[in-house]
């Protein structure tokens, strides 16, 4: 069994947006039909995304962390929206586990954007169908693409390689390697919807300097300054070390 | 969730609709017994159920402004094993088929006896297809309370309490429904369904109200914390992601206020239980057709606003992801 997935490392996002722009822009020139704008150069201007990257400010002044966080489909294991689509539009596939709507059977009835506690999937308002991430499943079996772009556009795209694209069910693959190294977790893991998504947390490197190793044990005049020159004939450090 | 007047309408007009189909044939089954009068096929049973198909008719109508491609709905029958959606669209027309068939047999008289009880009673094929609209009236008001009740992070509306509540409260408005057109008829069985209206009402109340209390008490299970996996009491959202709103910022959020949504909330108490009973009393003594309408408009209008509330009232939790407009 295969689970497509992204690893996204909030620890690296930077909140460019590339992945953002990336992804509309081969999603809305695919062959499935453009991702709908409304009044882009206007007042209130809204369209379709599949992938969107939102802020949060972490913790009270002066100790704030600012997190970005890019949102998409989560590609769950146990997809809720899937059962409950009457016409089989929404579907998971058995063969790599991408959830994914075929906009030729949707009706539009948004019963699965209901069902899915993420609101990762948004109706296309000028087709009227429901749409959200394919994993660019149009680009990453392309043969016709060098097999290092066989990738997906945002992780492509994204300057700090905060996102990360793989099998999670393989555990050799970076990604699986990713997500266990540095404690990858899933979003409302209460639900059980086992999203294959994960996201690496906010990780800060810290040097702790314990009490004695302000202290040189070997100095305990604490003089500092040049030692006496050895004369040529003494043994130099390499001969001591080598002894 | 931002209530869709289509979809309000469709679950009120069908509530009405099988709450007065159920009626009819309760009274027909009184009447089998010699509880009741028998009635007239044609001015009572068979335009009773045209009554009944033209409201189940017109929910159908509704439902269809609530897809974005009504030319495929053709399409929601096939996924009847998982979606209680696609169950929905099974039953809903078995059901209206039924009523025809119903009214039908009864408009032409046409009543072979398929069996006959110990005491001489004839069971007609009225009753047989009576008795089948009644499985299928139920069976639609299951699907029709599962589609809400089956998804588990909708809190509100997950509980058994869901499916009671659409049931009470269809079977209120049909059987108030029915009380009117008795009275219009001239058939006598006023009292009776009134009778049946205000229990029924008194039933959906407490139900109702029980769902209310448990709604008010619900303690949210996602927090900001779990829906981004970042542990701190003390998180703000500084940007959604986009400029101007989105399906996500639009579908989600009904953007009243508090006072508002209480507003709705007594509003729909009143007009659906406390007005309606003691206009069905004062319809009890005699044919007041009147009186028994305006307790069906206002029993309606009520459900209306009930309805909303319902939708108004479910807290999604990828609102968590729009603190700003929570």
């Amino acid at each position: 069994m295969t689970q497509l997935a992204l690893v996204i490392d909030l620890n690296v996002c930077v909140g460019c947006h590339a992945c953002v722009t990336s992804c509309k822009q081969w999603n809305t020139s695919g062959a499935a039909g453009p991702l709908a704008d409304f009044n882009p150069y206007d007042g209130d201007p809204t369209g379709t995304f599949f992938n969107r990257v939102q802020s949060f400010e972490v913790g009270e002044f002066p100790n704030t962390q600012t997190v970005h966080f890019p949102k998409s489909c989560l590609h769950c294991e146990d997809p809720p929206c899937v059962p409950v689509c009457p016409t089989g539009a929404s579907y998971k596939r058995a063969e790599d586990g991408i959830v994914l709507v075929d906009y030729d059977k949707c009706i539009g009835c948004k019963y699965c954007a209901w069902a899915c506690p993420y609101g990762a999937r948004e109706i296309d308002e000028s087709r009227k169908v429901m749409t959200k991430c394919t994993l660019c499943v149009d680009r990453i079996y392309d043969p016709a693409l060098p097999e290092r772009e066989r990738k997906p556009a945002c992780v492509l795209a994204c300057p700090t390689s905060a996102r990360l694209f793989g099998d999670i069910h393989d555990p050799d693959s970076a990604v699986s390697q990713a997500i266990r190294d540095n404690a990858g977790y899933a979003l409302m893991p209460e639900w059980g919807t086992h999203p294959a998504n994960h996201y690496l947390p906010r990780r800060k490197t810290q040097r702790h300097v314990h009490a004695d190793e302000l202290e040189r044990a070997d100095n305990p005049l604490k003089i500092d300054g040049l030692l006496p020159k050895p004369a040529k004939t003494e043994p130099s450090l390499d001969d001591v070390t080598s002894w | 969730m931002n209530p869709a007047f289509s979809v309000i309408l469709l679950t009120t007009l069908l509530g009405a609709g099988q709450g007065l189909f159920l009626a009819l044939f309760t009274a027909q089954s009184y009447a089998l017994f010699d509880l009741l009068p028998q009635q007239d096929s044609r001015s009572f049973y068979a335009s009773g159920s045209l009554t009944a198909l033209a409201l189940l008719a017109a929910g159908l109508g509704a439902s269809f402004f609530h897809l974005g491609r009504p030319e495929r709905a053709w399409r929601s029958a096939a996924q009847w094993r998982t979606s209680w959606l696609s169950r929905e669209t099974i039953v809903l027309p078995a059901f209206m088929a039924l009523v025809f068939l119903y009214g039908v047999a009864h408009w032409f008289g046409w009543k072979p006896v398929a069996a006959t009880l110990p005491a001489g009673i004839a069971i007609d094929a009225t009753l047989v297809l009576g008795l089948l609209g009644t499985v299928l009236a139920f069976l639609l008001f299951l699907c029709t309370a599962m589609i809400y009740a089956c998804l588990p992070f909708l809190r509100e509306w997950h509980s058994p309490l869901t499916v009671l509540n659409y049931i009470l409260l269809g079977g209120s408005s049909g059987f108030t429904l029915a009380t009117a057109f008795a009275a219009l008829a001239g058939s006598g069985l006023s009292r009776f369904f009134a009778t049946w209206a205000i229990i029924l009402t008194a039933a959906a109340f407490v139900s109702r109200g029980a769902s209310l209390l448990r709604n008010a008490r619900l303690k949210p299970r996602s927090t900001l914390q779990t829906a981004i996996g970042i542990k701190h009491p003390r998180i703000v959202q500084t940007s959604h992601g986009s400029t101007g709103g989105t399906f996500n910022t639009r579908e989600f959020f009904h953007g009243r206020t508090r006072l508002f949504l209480r507003s709705i909330k007594w509003l729909f108490l009143v007009a659906v239980f406390a007005a309606p009973i003691p206009l069905l009393a004062a319809a009890m003594p005699g044919p007041a057709p009147a009186i028994a309408l305006l307790a069906f408009a206002i029993q309606y209008a009520g459900l209306l606003a009930e309805r909303w509330y319902f939708f108004a009232e479910a807290n999604h939790p990828q609102n968590l992801y729009y603190q700003a407009i929570a």
